[in-house]
């Protein structure tokens, strides 16, 4: 391998990395609320996106991103436990379908009031000249700083959520409400409190995963559908309830995708040629997470790590 | 009872006497149906259609060819089966006279049968894949921008004469795509050291081929992003420290829809394409001026093409002196293309997909701080599509 190949290697390591950090914001409240709650929310995307969008309008009214990024979390947090105590707290005990029904009919009313708020064309963020550089990591290397800040800040969330999750009285809660929800309410915790602190936390996240996206992806109308769908892949992956699970997952489906899309077409070619590589090798890389999930299913059905006991 | 006999009869007389009636006078109204993408992240497309459209009708005083017209919008969400459901709805529900809209190649391939079967004319304002300019091509079918391959191959012209010899080529993996690159790549002379077709349409993070651009260090990367996707190309492409280093050539990249979001990051960017804000003929000015009156920004390719439809249909139903049952003599009026269009000239090949010219075109500061689109050249002029000769029109 010579030195151009590996460090273009290097390179998309780290944006495997990062697309694996971004899921795994949006994933690890997804799997609370799906473990914890058995609750099926599809609206999360949608939180991905009202994070986006209300990041790129704060940033462009005030030119001030990182503002914007902590009004972005504050009101998705709000929004998400507002959310919960008005209308989704009423399908805990009702059958998962009308849940996604509920949940589905959110994601559409967050699309409109978003289209009708900041219009279709969607909003992009310019990011303040001290992130828009580039970074040299290693002689020859170089990479976008506000990817590499993306990296080092969802690690740093990555690990603030295993301290709250593993040392603190809450996480205690959390996990035992993963493990058994019954059990917990008859220790005469109060669970519907517990569950708009996740709802909420989980929401922030995803508010927060959607305000880092911002400079990179853009705030659009829906794009929190194909996210959200990339985030129950992960969750099924490592675990229904587990953030351990989800963290793991998320970067390897992160790393699995990127490489695919890299190298597919590339290897391909090695066996089949050219031709038929250019033809394939787009669709085969698209498919290579459904693989992963689909093998993972059948070695473990359970996932990667599991969490619920029930 | 006599009565009651008597006014049974008197009732069934007007009822019969109001269905004649309506058989033997000329059409009061037209039907016109829109099939776009209003939603998804794809909709800012869809909102520009509708806005041609609608300007067009609004200076045609809300008629067509001298008739009332009511407008029938459908929303395709990007998704073909969802647009050939819309169709099937407007041409049997609705009984449209003509559909128009149509912005994604595999949307209008999914929807285009169900209109031709029913032999309702249908008018793709932006879509125009090669099949239907070739084996497929139909009497009741009409491009009016322009067949996808057609403006790639003038930029590969255009890469030929700037003397680009080492190219990266970028686009989503669906049938524009590959018709966009394989196009350039017809005309293009050089070397093609890297090409990536991309997931469509979810994929919104370039940062893996982006990389590659970088590792491979072309003299030139060609990308067709459409809008939806064009923002966060671009800003990706610039935060990886690319933009000024490599220089970017696009088709339908950039316009009016894209450039007040991305701005500077387009600047000095090379496109071509059917259509220019700054063409200097009466009907792009009329169209533009008006445009930028009611909407306060510049009109894209979207809305300059759909309004170039109705203007076309209008013309024809005024050709047919609004008889609409003889549906060939519509057809002979449509295919004359006897109107103004805002590009210039204007006329259809026996494929139904225009014959025109095409323009170089450049992303340049306007005077107000935004950007906007200055016409260099023109590129290539009665520019045909090669998919003509395969084309037998039955």
């Amino acid at each position: 391998m010579s030195q151009a190949t590996f460090l273009l290697f290097l390179e998309q390591c780290l944006n495997g990395l990062q697309f694996g950090i971004m899921l795994f914001l949006i994933t690890a409240g997804l799997t609370l609320v799906v473990g914890i709650m058995n609750f099926v929310n599809l609206a999360q995307g949608s939180l991905f996106m009202l994070g986006a969008f209300v990041a790129a309008w704060f940033a462009s009214a005030t030119g001030n991103y990182y503002l914007a990024v902590a009004v972005a979390v504050a009101a998705t947090a709000i929004i998400g436990a507002l959310v919960e105590v008005l209308a989704l707290s009423r399908f805990y005990r009702r059958p998962h379908l009308d849940q996604v029904l509920a949940t589905f009919g959110f994601i559409l009313i967050f699309n409109e009031v978003v289209r009708v708020l900041w219009g279709s064309q969607g909003l992009t963020v310019v990011l303040p000249p001290e992130l828009n550089l580039s970074i040299e990591l290693l002689p020859g290397l170089t990479y976008p700083l506000f990817r590499f800040v993306f990296i080092v800040f969802g690690l740093a969330v990555a690990a603030f959520l295993y301290v709250l999750i593993a040392r603190t009285r809450v996480g205690m809660l959390i996990r035992a409400g993963a493990s058994d929800r019954e059990m917990v309410r008859g220790l005469g915790v109060n669970i519907g409190l517990l569950f708009t602190f996740v709802f909420g936390l989980g929401a922030a996240l995803a508010g927060l995963a959607g305000s880092l996206s911002a400079p990179i992806m853009s705030a659009s109308v829906g794009m929190g559908e194909p996210v959200l769908i990339l985030g129950f892949v992960v969750i099924v992956i490592g675990g229904i309830g587990s953030i351990r699970g989800a963290f793991w997952a998320a970067l390897l489906v992160g790393f699995i995708d990127t490489l695919g899309r890299s190298y597919a077409t590339s290897l391909i070619s090695l066996i089949f040629g050219s031709t038929a590589a250019s033809s394939v090798g787009p669709s085969l890389s698209g498919m290579m997470i459904y693989i992963l999930m689909a093998t993972v299913l059948a070695v473990c059905p359970e996932g990667l790590f599991r969490a619920r006991a029930s | 009872m006599i009565k009651k006999t008597l006014l049974t009869c008197l009732g069934s007389a007007l009822g019969a006497l109001m269905i004649s009636s309506a058989v033997a006078a000329p059409p009061t109204e037209i039907r016109l149906g829109l099939v776009t993408t209003l939603t998804t992240s794809a909709a800012a497309g869809g909102e520009a259609t509708k806005e041609g459209i609608e300007l067009a009708i609004e200076q045609l005083g809300s008629k067509i060819g001298g008739i009332p017209v009511t407008l029938f919008v459908e929303d395709d969400a990007l998704n073909p089966a969802l647009g050939k459901q819309k169709t099937e709805k407007l041409i049997l529900q609705d009984r449209v006279d003509f559909l128009v809209g149509y912005n994604y190649s595999n949307v209008l391939l999914a929807a285009y049968k169900a209109a031709v079967d029913n032999q309702t004319f249908l008018l793709s304002t932006n879509a125009g894949p090669g099949v239907l300019a070739g084996k497929h091509c139909n009497p009741w079918f009409f491009a009016i921008r322009d067949q996808t391959e057609q403006a790639p191959r003038v930029m590969g012209d255009e890469l030929n004469r700037k003397g680009v010899k080492r190219l990266y080529t970028m686009a989503p993996n669906y049938v524009a795509g590959k018709e966009m690159v394989g196009g350039l790549l017809s005309h293009f002379n050089g070397e093609v050291i890297g090409q990536d077709y991309t997931k469509w349409p979810d994929q919104l993070d370039f940062s893996s081929e982006i990389a590659k651009i970088k590792s491979a260090a072309p003299d030139a990367a060609y990308v067709f992003y459409p809008p939806a996707h064009a923002l966060q190309f671009v800003s990706q492409f610039q935060q990886a420290g690319l933009k000024g280093k490599i220089p970017l050539y696009s088709n339908y990249t950039f316009d009016g829809l894209t450039l007040p979001q991305l701005g500077a990051l387009a600047d000095g960017s090379l496109l071509t394409m059917f259509w220019s804000v700054d063409l200097d003929n009466e009907a792009n000015r009329r169209f533009v001026d008006a445009f930028k009156k009611k909407h306060g920004r510049e009109p894209s390719n979207f809305a300059a093409s759909a309004y170039d439809a109705i203007m076309l249909i209008d013309s024809a139903v005024r050709g047919v002196d609004g008889e609409m049952s003889d549906k060939d003599k519509l057809r002979e009026a449509l295919e004359a293309a006897n109107f103004q269009s805002v590009r210039g000239k204007f006329r259809f090949g026996t494929n139904h997909f225009p014959i025109q010219d095409f323009y170089l075109l450049q992303v340049v500061p306007a005077d107000d701080g935004t950007f906007t689109t200055k016409t260099l050249s023109v590129a290539a002029t009665e520019n045909s599509d090669t998919y003509v000769n395969d084309c037998q029109m039955k």
